[in-house]
């Protein structure tokens, strides 16, 4: 018996209407009916931040939030942190600049984290970033240029 | 994750009514809820959400004391400057739990709700027997790897740690949890084990928390929130301690202490011992260090947690010490 629902979601300023069972996560909303699979599935139980976006402009997990759920707010994912073609944001240019990364797989929910921490005013000092980018794993162990990355950027976007 | 059916409340009325269907769990931060869905612990036939409702994230402190709807996020109430200023204890213990992606979405309710982390609670697949899960079907932890269990307020049927830092801050200042009218001390909130250890609160079925509220006392503006754990951030407490101080006007001689321990315990755990020892005292290191001592007076290790019964009062000393300097 299917229990699907359709629902409305605002993605990346762009609206999309989805039919989706209840129990379907933001983070397979968007990989598997949405084909943005920019946001990563780690973990899956929330200790790992690869699968993190923001929602109403605050960077939460989709892993562990219903797609139904978010019906009415507001979705950036890293597809829409900058447009294809134009300038990156940016936290991404550091993170190319600083080599923030090696295998990449959690880069995307790095920067989306690191995006917040900025903003949230969190990245004053490297203790400071540490902690509140405490939530993003990074298995290659990239944390010092990470840190770095996250250090930069805060000076471009202050 | 089993699937569900999806009620997305629209008063507080419709979410109390909805709630008290069999098989039907109340979804906010949702942290908790489908992190346990996920792993096969909660089963729930319908969630019924509560995000949408209006007016209960409400972060109020005035003379009386703060008022937290039960709705407020964890990451705005850390940062709210009149809890900082009134409760810095509260404030700490909410920034130093979790992420913070987690702390945006987890509510003030639900963190209170939070379940253990007892990995043999949290594995149902491979672990049936769980006196919490199933009541009467045993206990893996007893005899297993249990280096993250409680060594206070354990009793034969289970040993599973409260894990959150909040609470233990709460139970410290004599915070009350709203239940729409009804209103319930925090320390009579949470339950012992006991034999019954599948009821973890005072709750019944159809009521949910509706917002906290916590005194204004000088040893809650005196007071700070020490984290002992395995790893620097991101890592639940092996042992922590909330500890709020007032002294006479002679600046050394404890009038009021509050002391909360968190990681140690099966609920939110009071060291009233350890406070009864020290009121009236000069705060002096010795006179800390054995007061400390009694905080683990009836404590009970099995194998793995030994450690915490030395840890547990080397935290609330360095935590008496820490808060001292504050006040």
């Amino acid at each position: 018996m299917s229990n699907q629902t359709t629902i409305n979601l605002e993605i990346n300023g762009k609206a999309h209407a989805l039919a989706v069972e209840p129990r379907v996560t933001l983070l397979d909303a968007l990989r598997d009916h949405l084909e943005l699979t920019g946001t990563k599935k780690g973990c899956d139980q929330g200790q790992c931040g690869a699968c993190t976006v923001h929602v109403d402009g605050e960077r939460v997990l989709s892993c562990l939030t219903l797609a139904v759920q978010v019906e009415g707010r507001a979705v950036t994912t890293i597809e829409g942190l900058s447009d294809p073609g134009a300038e990156l944001h940016p936290v991404q240019a550091a993170f190319l600049e600083h080599d923030a990364f090696q295998c990449g797989y959690c880069t995307p929910g790095q920067i989306m984290s690191a995006v917040s921490c900025i903003r949230e005013g969190h990245a004053g000092s490297d203790d400071e970033i540490r902690e509140y980018m405490s939530g993003n794993l990074c298995r290659c162990g990239a944390y010092p240029h990470i840190v770095e990355a996250v250090r930069e950027a805060a000076k471009v976007m202050s | 994750m089993r699937d569900f059916s999806y009620l997305r409340a629209g008063s507080v009325d419709e979410a109390l009514s909805a709630a008290a269907m069999p098989a039907t769990m109340l979804l906010a931060g949702g942290t908790t809820l489908l992190d346990l869905a996920k792993c096969g612990v909660n089963a729930p036939e319908r969630v019924v959400d509560i995000t949408h409702l209006k007016g209960l994230d409400a972060i109020r402190v005035d003379a009386e004391g703060a008022f937290i709807g039960a709705l407020a996020k964890m990451s705005r109430v850390a940062a709210d400057p009149a809890i900082l200023a009134e409760f810095p204890a509260v404030s700490e213990a909410l920034w130093q739990a979790a992420s913070a992606q987690i702390r945006n979405m987890a509510t003030i309710g639900g963190n209170l709700l939070q379940r253990t982390r007892c990995a043999y609670f949290r594995d149902p697949a491979s672990f049936p027997a769980c006196n919490k899960r199933v009541p009467g079907s045993g206990c893996s932890a007893m005899e297993g790897v249990n280096r993250g269990h409680a060594v206070l307020g354990t009793s034969d049927a289970c040993i599973a740690t409260y894990p959150g830092d909040l609470a233990a801050a709460l139970v410290a200042f004599d915070a009350i949890v709203h239940l729409g009218e009804r209103k319930v001390p925090v320390d009579d909130f949470f339950l012992l084990p006991g034999t019954t250890p599948h009821k973890e609160h005072a709750m019944q079925a159809g009521e949910m928390i509706t917002a906290i509220t916590i005194p204004a006392s000088p040893a809650a503006r005196h007071s700070s929130y020490l984290k002992v754990r395995d790893r620097q951030s991101y890592e639940f407490a092996s042992a922590s301690a909330a500890v709020g101080i007032e002294f006479e006007a002679d600046h050394e001689t404890i009038r009021d202490i509050r002391i909360g321990l968190g990681g140690v315990a099966t609920k939110p755990w009071r060291a009233r011992a350890v406070e009864d020892a020290l009121r009236g005292k000069v705060l002096e290191p010795d006179t800390i260090k054995n007061a400390s001592r009694l905080a683990v007076e009836s404590a009970i290790a099995h194998g793995g947690n030994h450690y915490k019964i030395e840890l547990a009062p080397r935290v609330v000393e360095r935590a008496i010490l820490k808060s001292g300097a504050l006040a």
